[in-house]
Order: C-alpha cells, then sequence, then structure tokens
C-alpha cells in the first residue's frame, strides 16, 4: 500500500549555507540544557534534582505535574550545576556540566526477536522513564503526546525540506536497524497504521526501507512536502476527537536503541547551517548542548544571529545558548538590526520573495542561493492581501479565516476551520509571506491553547 | 544620507512615549518609514527571516498600474477640450491644458485625504496606512474633468471617514473608499457628475453642432426613443465619428478623467496580474460576466440598447476601469478564489443590468461594485461553508 502525493502549493527557500555531508572533527560542549519551554503544551514543572546532584544519562530531571508518568531526563552524565529560573521563579531549565565519558542509566535489554513479544504496557514504562517519550507528539495541538491514548495512526515523516534543513539518512547512518526495531515497539501502540513519508524525489534510504508492516507514502515536491502535517492531511487527516502521534526518525532510533542496548542515547547528529558559517557541515553532539563551541571560530563576522532549528520555525538563540530538544540544526544568519533608505522601493534582486511585486526581482532566478538577514522588511499592519496563504498551504484550508477566528476567540470557527490539523510549522510559510507581517505562527499558538483548555 | 538618518534619529525620542510630541507618534513613524524601512528583528521564536514585501510596495505597484490611465487621462482631457472648442492644437496645447485640469485635482485628493489619515493616526492611535497611496490616485481618475475642488476635497473626506476610518482604518473597509467617494457626490451633488460635465471647456463654448454626451448615453437613448436606429449607427453619427468602436477602446472619448481608455486600463491590468497584486479571476470574470449579459441582451433583443453588440459593453463607460483598479482592491473584494469568480461575474452582471434596463444611470458599474462589495462577505460565506463541510464530512465525533 502506497501512493505518491505532488505537492504543489508552497514555496522553497534557497539559503546560502547548506551543510556539506562531512562530519566536523569532534567538539565537547561543556554544559547542556534541558528548558521545559521546548516542550508545547508543558505545564506546571516538578523538579526532581538539586544542583550539586550527579546524574547520569537517562535519568528524570523534570516532569510535568498534568502528565506525572513523561520524564524529561538528562541528556548526558554529570553535574547539575543550576536550574535555571526566571520571573516569578518559572523554570526555564537544568544545566548540566557534562562529563567526558557519558555513563548511562541501564534500562533493560532485547533482542529484536524479544521485541515482537512485548505488550504495549511493558514497553512504555520503559518509555515512558527513560526520557525517548517526548519524542513523541501529538497532534492536534503539537504538545508531548499522552501516555493514555491510543492514536489513530502515528505518523513519520523521513525527510524534512525546511530551508537548509538536514538530511536524516546522513543523521543516522547505520542506524537502520534501531529505526526498524524502533518502528516495531511503536506499532504497539496504535490500532491503525504507522505512516512513513518519504521523499519520492530521492533514493530512498535504507535506513527507512527496511522497516517492516508500515505503510509507506511518497511525497514530492517542494516545501512543504516534508512537513508531517501536510502527510497526515493527504493520508489520514485528523478530524474533532481524532489523536495521531507524530514522531522525528530520529526519536524512533532513539526508542529502538533503548530496548536494543538498553541505554537513553541523546547524543545526535546536527548540521551547522548559515549563510555566516565559514565551513558549514554535520557535527556530532547531545541534546540541549551549548552552542559555543561549535560556532566558536567558525563565523564570517560578529553580528549575527544564531538560530536553533531552520529559520521558518527555530528560535533565536544567542552565541552561548543551547540546541533545542527537537532541533537537529542550527543556523546562523546576518542580524537585520539596520535601516535602509527607501527599503520599500528600491527594486531588489538580493532580497528573496514569494511576491513580484513592484522591485521584487528574486522572482527571476529561483535557482540563486539567498543571504538573508532578520530584518522584517516593514511594519504590522491590517490583513489586506488575500488568497496567498492558500498557495503555500498544501492543506485544503482557509489560513486567513482561521486567524481570523483566532484573533476573534470565535471556538466553533476555529474547530470548523481546521485548527486540529495544523501547528505552527504548518503556517510558517504564511509568515514568512505576509504582506502584514503578523506573528501567524504565535497567534495559531493562541488559538491551540485557547482551544485546548477550552 | 547618514545625515537624514541622524537628523530622524535625534528628533525620535520627542515622539516616543513620554516624549514632547508624543500625540504625533504615527505620523512621525509615517514619514520616517517613508524614508527609511525600519531595523526591526524577527521574534525570537517563528520565522526568523522575512519575505521581502510590504505593503507599501504593494500599494505602490497599485500606483504605478494607475500611470498609464492617469497619464492617457491627462491628454484625453486636453484632447477633448481642443476637440469640443474646435480649436486646432498641438500635443503639448493639450498636454497642458490636461495638467491644468487633472493635477489639481489629484493634489487635493491627496491633501484631503492625508490630512484625515493623519488626524485620525492621532486620535485613533493607530499606524497612518498606505492604503491612501492608491486611493488617493484612484478618486481623481473617476472625477469628470469639471468636478469643482472642494468637490474633491469633501468627497474625499467623506469616503476616507465613513467608509474606512469609522470600520477601523485600511484592512477593515467594507465599501471601496474610492467608489464611496464618487458614489457620495453622485447622489450629493448629481449636477456636477452627470448631464454636460464630461468637456473641459474653460469658459469656452462647444463648436458648431457639437453635442457634449457620452456614448452611454447615447446609446440609453435608444433603448427608449421610439424607432431609433441601431446603437452602431447613433453613435458613429455624433461628433463626426468619435464614437467609433476603436476609439472608444483606446479613450478618445469623453468620460471621467481617468476611465475613459479601455487600452490603458489592460495596460494595468497587466502590470497587476503580473505582479500578482491584483487577482486576474476578478478582472476576468467582471469582463467575462458584461460580455455573457450583454450577448443574453442580444437574444433578448427588445430595443435598440440590448441589440448593441455585447463587446461594446467592455469598452463604453467605466467598466475597465472598474473591473481593474476597483474590483480587485483586495479588502473589499471577495477573499476566497472561488469567491472571486462569483464576485467579478455579478459586477459584469449587475452594471449590464443597470446600464440597459435601469432608465436612471447610464453607468451602472459604481454601483454594481459598491453593491457587490457588500454582497463579497455573504459570498465568501458560503464558499467557507463548503470548506467547512469537507472537513465535517470526513469526522467520526
Amino acid at each position: 500500500m502506497s501512493q505518491h502525493i505532488k505537492i504543489k502549493k508552497g514555496f522553497e527557500i534557497p539559503l546560502a549555507g547548506k551543510a556539506e555531508k562531512t562530519l566536523a572533527n569532534p567538539v565537547q560542549s561543556e554544559t547542556y540544557v534541558i528548558k521545559p519551554t521546548d516542550f508545547l503544551g508543558f505545564q506546571r514543572p516538578k523538579i526532581l534534582v538539586k544542583e550539586g546532584d550527579t546524574v547520569k544519562a537517562g535519568q528524570p530531571l523534570f516532569f510535568d505535574r498534568k502528565m506525572n508518568e513523561v520524564m524529561y531526563c538528562a541528556p548526558v552524565s554529570g553535574e547539575v550545576v543550576e536550574v535555571i529560573r526566571g520571573e516569578k521563579r518559572k523554570l526555564l531549565g537544568i544545566r548540566i556540566l557534562g562529563d567526558k565519558q557519558i555513563d548511562c542509566a541501564k534500562f533493560p535489554e532485547r533482542s529484536s526477536t524479544e521485541l515482537a513479544g512485548m505488550s504495549r504496557d511493558e514497553a512504555q514504562k520503559i518509555m515512558l522513564e527513560s526520557g525517548v517519550w517526548p519524542q513523541i507528539i501529538q497532534r492536534p495541538y503539537g504538545i508531548v503526546a499522552d501516555p493514555a491514548d491510543t492514536p489513530k495512526s502515528i505518523f513519520i515523516s523521513t525527510f524534512d525540506t525546511h530551508p537548509l534543513a538536514p538530511d536524516f539518512d546522513y543523521l543516522l547512518k547505520n542506524q537502520g536497524g534501531f529505526f526498524s526495531a524502533g518502528i516495531d515497539v511503536l506499532k504497539k501502540f496504535t490500532l491503525g497504521k504507522v505512516h512513513i513519508g518519504i521523499d519520492a524525489d530521492a533514493e530512498v534510504s535504507p535506513i527507512f526501507s527496511a522497516a517492516k508492516g508500515v505503510v509507506t507514502d511518497k511525497f514530492s515536491g517542494i516545501h512543504p512536502a516534508g512537513n508531517v502535517g501536510v502527510h497526515i492531511h493527504h493520508t489520514d487527516p485528523i478530524s474533532k476527537g481524532d489523536i495521531v502521534w507524530t514522531l522525528d526518525p530520529y526519536g524512533v532510533v532513539q526508542i529502538g536503541k533503548l530496548f536494543l542496548k538498553g541505554v537513553y542515547d541523546a547524543s545526535k547528529i546536527i548540521a551547522l547551517t548559515g549563510s555566516e558559517v565559514k565551513k558549514p557541515q554535520y557535527y556530532q553532539t547531545y541534546i540541549g548542548a551549548d552552542i559555543k563551541k561549535i560556532v566558536e571560530g567558525n563565523l564570517k563576522q560578529e553580528h549575527v544571529r544564531f538560530i536553533s532549528g531552520n529559520v521558518l520555525t527555530g528560535e533565536r538563540i544567542y552565541k552561548d545558548g543551547y540546541l533545542g530538544f527537537y532541533h537537529h540544526q542550527i543556523t546562523v544568519i546576518p542580524e537585520g538590526d539596520y535601516y535602509e533608505l527607501l527599503g520599500w522601493l528600491k527594486p531588489t534582486a538580493n532580497k528573496l520573495s514569494f511576491h513580484r511585486a513592484f522591485g521584487l526581482l528574486s522572482f527571476l532566478n529561483p535557482k540563486k542561493e539567498y543571504v538573508l538577514d532578520s530584518n522584517t522588511r516593514g511594519e504590522e499592519r491590517a490583513f489586506v492581501q488575500t488568497g496567498i496563504f492558500e498557495q503555500v498551504t498544501p492543506i485544503d484550508m482557509l489560513p486567513e479565516y482561521l486567524l481570523k477566528a483566532i484573533l476573534a476567540e470565535d471556538y466553533d470557527e476555529m474547530e470548523e476551520l481546521g485548527i486540529y490539523e495544523v501547528i505552527e510549522e504548518d503556517l510558517a510559510l504564511c509568515e514568512f509571506i505576509d504582506v502584514s507581517k503578523h506573528d501567524i505562527q504565535g497567534i495559531l499558538r493562541r488559538g491551540i491553547n485557547l482551544i485546548r483548555f477550552s | 544620507m547618514n545625515a537624514l538618518r541622524n537628523l530622524l534619529d535625534k528628533q525620535k525620542p520627542l515622539f516616543e512615549k513620554g516624549g514632547k510630541f508624543e500625540k504625533f507618534h504615527y505620523a512621525f513613524e509615517a514619514g520616517e518609514t517613508f524614508m527609511f524601512t525600519p531595523n526591526h528583528t524577527t521574534g525570537i521564536k517563528g520565522t526568523q527571516i522575512k519575505d521581502a514585501v510590504d505593503l507599501k510596495r504593494l500599494m505602490m505597484t497599485v500606483v504605478i498600474a494607475l500611470i498609464p490611465p492617469l497619464l492617457f487621462g491627462i491628454y484625453n482631457v486636453g484632447d477633448m477640450h481642443y476637440l469640443a472648442t474646435g480649436e486646432a492644437a498641438t500635443f503639448w496645447d493639450k498636454i497642458l491644458i490636461g495638467m491644468r485640469v487633472v493635477l489639481p485635482v489629484v493634489l487635493v485628493s491627496y491633501t484631503a485625504g492625508g490630512i484625515v489619515e493623519a488626524i485620525f493616526s492621532i486620535v485613533r492611535r493607530h499606524p497612518i496606512n498606505e492604503g491612501f497611496l492608491v486611493t488617493g490616485m484612484l478618486i481623481p481618475l473617476i472625477m469628470p474633468p469639471t468636478i469643482p475642488l472642494w468637490e474633491v476635497a469633501l468627497a474625499t473626506v467623506f469616503a476616507v471617514i465613513i467608509a474606512k476610518e469609522v470600520f477601523g482604518g485600511t484592512g477593515m473597509n467594507v465599501l471601496n473608499v474610492a467608489m464611496t467617494a464618487r458614489a457620495f457626490l453622485y447622489f450629493a451633488y448629481p449636477t456636477d457628475m452627470s448631464g454636460d460635465v464630461w468637456y473641459f471647456l474653460g469658459g469656452q463654448q462647444y463648436a458648431d453642432g457639437f453635442t457634449g454626451a457620452t456614448a452611454l448615453g447615447i446609446a440609453a437613448e435608444t433603448s427608449v426613443a421610439e424607432g431609433s436606429q441601431q446603437v452602431v449607427g447613433a453613435l458613429s453619427a455624433v461628433n463626426h465619428g468619435m464614437f467609433d468602436f476603436w476609439n472608444i477602446f483606446v479613450g478618445l472619448i469623453p468620460g471621467s478623467i481617468g476611465e475613459t481608455s479601455t487600452l490603458m486600463c489592460l495596460v494595468g491590468a497587466i502590470i497587476l496580474v503580473a505582479t500578482g497584486v491584483g487577482s486576474g479571476r476578478i478582472i476576468f470574470s467582471v469582463f467575462a460576466g458584461a460580455f455573457a449579459l450583454g450577448l443574453i441582451m442580444n437574444l433578448a433583443g427588445a430595443n435598440e440598447f440590448m441589440n448593441m453588440p455585447a463587446y461594446y459593453h467592455l469598452a463604453m463607460g467605466g467598466l475597465a476601469f472598474g473591473a481593474v483598479y476597483m474590483a480587485t482592491d483586495p479588502v473589499s473584494a471577495a477573499h476566497t478564489d472561488t469567491g472571486k469568480w462569483i464576485y467579478g461575474f455579478l459586477i459584469g452582471v449587475i452594471t449590464v443590468i443597470i446600464r440597459v434596463l435601469n432608465p436612471a444611470y447610464p453607468e451602472g458599474i459604481m454601483l454594481a461594485v459598491l453593491f457587490m462589495n457588500v454582497f463579497a462577505p455573504l459570498i465568501d460565506y458560503f464558499v467557507i461553508q463548503a470548506n467547512k463541510k469537507r472537513r465535517l464530512q470526513r469526522a467520526t465525533v
């Protein structure tokens, strides 16, 4: 069972600074931070460690009182050096000074044949306490999955079409066995199917083709062809009351490793990308690593913006910031805090635009790689232009009306206009091309929260 | 240019919160952002880069698309002047007369509207919107050349306040602002907006045998007068064949300042559609609607106006201008793609209904656009319901 879906609506953002497929010399980050803010929908943290404690990789650091089975665990072994707090003592993160040699908490090891006979409850218990569970994201809402649910189906997108996104085939080299094992475990959780979305435009990696008992859907076309939300919409759309789980391939591999090797392995390969990086390539590191050593001495200039993740959905961090829990990529672009004389009127071929309004010439040269900075290129205005969000959203919905329903806090409208089908990344392109410069992802999250807690 | 930037930076604190001129913050901001795109950067979360487009550029594109009808209008006002008075004149004589008539109207429209926008930005504390860049140019182009300047000012002020600002400014309006300005004058000062107003005579008299009627006026007469001749024949009999089809198409005919030339409107349409700023769906379907009803009228053929070849409707009057520049206003038009087809088509249909079947108004595009502005949300409503229905059909709960 396999279908080929062509995605025509969307927009490619060709940025300069794609990572070369080489692995840099190992750099060891000093500290690691796990931030509750990385987990959307996280409500009330309960901290399990004190400053000065030593922890093993895979040992719980905190959990959410509202979903107290799911443990958020240390990515590396070491000493808890700081419980970072913000205003009103809000927990911002737990900082760990990493050991040179990682000491892992031990979980029962199983062979791949034993996996088949394992029950869901047994698997779930280990996954919850070891720290791999937060890799499972629930749709609607895009939050960490609730272990009490049985999802209608599970979706895994094996390719990322965001600007400068790393190649999962490279990130997970030689880990096909773990991927298959992870899939075998995940199959226990759903009565429906496990769907794997693969890139029809590229050669199918052996990592993903080895998985058994899954539905493989092929997707081709421009970004957001790799977004799991698009895959769900075209194969098994979410309606009111449905629950679907999604993972990225790294999460699946982590689950596979947990059972086959008995460890929570938070090591990952990430891509250092962006126009301001001297040599964009891949780096071996861990979840939550501090990026200082990775970017140090590798920048073309100092006035830059560091982004954990990609330029569409990522988060701005600083030079001494930390890699986000779900991110496989650091992007470095120029900071755009400058004025430009008559910038709104000047014809320009160097700034990318989806539009072709007067003087925007980038459409003449679609192959060019652009250096884009963080300038907003205009101020926020009321919605004026119509019919363009639909051109970059390959989901049968009307984003403009959904956003207006959210602004009006009209719950019925939000529901009917399909808020269950989307999370931030699905409307990120709308935010990029928006003439009126709205914070569309922010508005959407506000709506999701309204619906979730209604 | 650094000097200019430094000057602005020095004045800026005065207009910030707590500054001496805090009230004028948005007026200052408007001026500043017209000179420099601001140094704002993207937020912590969300897209870290933004498309190079902004609302100013979008509006500027429309203004550029308005230049062909504007320039042609300037020439045509002069041309009509000399034609009506029967004097011989060179190209530059005509341009000179045209500029004398048109530029003050443009100036008055921009000034009156600009002042209202500025006052509202101060009182209502919202940014000055770029929408008026376009509105301020549209209003002069749909005025007769003989319009008194104070009426232009009054209509502009009325339209900006009643059609736009009371709803919350650009992006919130229901009606097309420029069309509202015209409709206001049309009903408040009908003698200045219809009848013998289409030639700027400048105090002189019509030449012998010259009539001041418009093509639509003559065509409308054929629908009421008994035993009248064919419209095409009636048209070509006026003023030495002035209303020959190609003349109507090119626009060397009397009418409002900028709307006479279908050709120039098509040039504007190409600019708008190629840049993606105006909706090709709307433009096409307005023409399609007018043409379709024109054909149906031909079949009915109850009077000579009904028998007029349907393509005449596309070139006569303000249909082309309305289709290209008025109906495509994204805020007051239908917002959904399907809705745009219906919205445009109905504008075309209603225009022809008013022209042919309603004896009171010779031209129908203005009322058709305003009427469909009001109905656009209803059309969208049904398109949205269809989208919701598709989603509901697969739901299980």
